[in-house]
């Protein structure tokens, strides 16, 4: 396997949270086309990990590097990362009231085009981008004008996420726990979602507790995270292990 | 009881509103404006009035508004937003006198301040003693962008009716890290996401301006104003 493969090399990462140390040397790397699981029970890092790699302010790295197709992600802000081609699907996905999705969804589009030197998409070509990408995750078009996630329910707030991945089409997509408060309707279709957006080319990092996602979405390898280091790294029999005997077990 | 007051100037501009009739006014205040702006607005039965104040940079203006319910049946809504980004120095004032029964009056005013700039609201809302089903509602909020603006929001209510809905609510505060940090994972800069914070923090007020081409000029200008902080 060649160096040009890797689209994500995690280095040692130590992390911390106002004064507490929640990494304590996590190491991960991440090739082309493939899909990673991290497990691990509540409070192991899973979530400082997707924070971290988003560029989430208040969350500081005090050891290790993150290499992102061959560039420093730590010296990125959030907006760079962004355009550069991480996607975080949030555990809890912000409302932002006064702001409908299509203004959102718009400058958001608009600033990475701008980031890459091009003109701002024609009104008509975003609405028609949004339309297909809306019936992609059975968003309903009137959520076109709904103010982003405020009064929506758990799986459409996850939907709208997928939504958004669909629209920005990420190299490396991270859902942190994705699962978490759907039903298994709205679980099949963020799945089926991420699937259908998966190419050769692009990655994912599934983190989750359970094993219900893993079903719909099959990972290449999984990793354990606990107590901020992963502790196992294998392949996707680790999942069924787990759910077997437990995060106890595995040390 | 009467609602009397010695707290506003006794040379306001003074207007009636007669019988059944509306009164919409939008008052702007801009760059170089400054100095004191007084209005007195008397309401008769079943009137209405719509009063915008919009406050844009470079204004010093000092803004009292009262307003005297009168008969029964009077409807009032006033509102403002207040952008200042340098130093400015801005107070509103409001007086919104129920002195019968079966009158109602909503306030809305919003503010953001960046800079060294100082802001005031102080809004008070009198209702009599004879002045039941009183409906009087008042909102103050305001956005703090820098560490040396100061606000200050001040609602009194002096409420010597029973049987009344009255109530306020005033903050101040800060634009909100959860939202920045979720539009800039969408690669929304960092400077496009807090406009877009303040342009919805204001969009209430702005919508509510009765007429349409006033509206479109303040949601215009407003938008300038907010890329100027």
């Amino acid at each position: 396997m060649t160096e040009n493969n890797i689209l994500l090399k995690i280095e040692g990462l130590h992390a911390r949270v106002e004064d507490k140390e929640i990494l304590k040397g996590v190491d991960l790397t991440i090739r082309k086309g493939e899909i990673h699981a991290v497990m691990g029970p509540n409070g192991a890092g899973k979530s400082t990990l997707s924070a971290v790699l988003a560029g989430k302010p208040n969350f500081t790295v005090t050891e290790g590097a993150v290499t992102f197709m061959g560039k420093d992600l730590l010296k990125m802000s959030p907006e760079e990362r962004s355009w550069a081609g991480i996607f975080l699907s949030f555990q809890y996905p912000v409302e932002i009231p006064g702001v409908t999705i299509t203004n959102f969804m718009k400058t958001a589009v608009n600033a990475r085009r701008q980031a890459e030197g091009k003109e701002p998409l024609k009104a008509a070509e975003f609405l028609k981008l949004m339309k297909e990408k809306m019936a992609f995750v059975q968003m309903k078009p009137e959520f076109s004008k709904r103010e982003v996630n405020v009064g929506f329910s758990g799986g459409e707030k996850k939907r709208n996420e997928i939504f958004q991945m669909a629209m920005l089409d990420p190299m490396l997509s991270i859902l942190d726990e994705t699962d978490s408060g759907l039903d298994v309707d709205a679980l099949r279709i963020v799945a089926n979602g991420v699937n259908a957006l998966h190419t050769p080319e692009k990655s994912a990092i599934i983190i989750t507790h359970y094993q219900r996602l893993l079903e719909y979405i099959v990972p290449d390898v999984v990793h354990v995270l606990k107590n901020g280091r992963i502790v196992r790294t294998a392949g996707k029999e680790l999942v069924a292990e787990i759910e077997e005997k437990g995060y106890d077990s595995i040390n | 009881m009467t609602a009397s007051t010695d707290s506003m100037d006794a040379s306001m501009s003074r207007v009636a509103v007669a019988a059944g009739e509306t009164l919409n006014r939008s008052v702007v205040f801009g760059k170089g404006d400054s100095g004191e702006y007084s209005l007195h607005v008397v309401m008769s039965r079943d009137s209405h009035l719509d009063l915008s104040v919009v406050v844009l940079p470079g204004a010093d203006c000092r803004v009292n508004v009262r307003v005297d319910m009168d008969a029964p049946g009077a409807e009032t809504y006033i509102s403002g937003i207040y952008l200042c980004p340098g130093n400015e120095n801005v107070s509103i004032r409001t007086e919104v006198n129920h002195n019968v029964h079966h009158c109602t009056s909503r306030q809305l005013f919003k503010g953001i301040a960046g800079g060294t700039a100082r802001t005031g609201f102080y809004g008070k809302i009198v209702v009599a003693q004879d002045a039941l089903k009183t409906e009087a509602y008042q909102e103050n909020h305001n956005l703090l962008i820098s560490d040396s603006a100061r606000m200050d929001t001040k609602p009194q209510l002096e409420i010597y009716a029973d049987d009344v809905k009255c109530s306020h609510g005033a903050t101040v505060g800060r634009l909100n890290e959860d939202e920045q940090f979720y539009m800039r994972s969408r690669g929304i800069p960092e400077r496009e996401a807090a406009v877009l914070q303040m342009l919805s923090f204001v969009s209430p007020v702005i919508g509510h301006i009765s007429d349409p081409q006033t509206r479109e000029n303040v949601s215009r200008i407003a938008e300038q104003a907010i890329r100027s902080f």
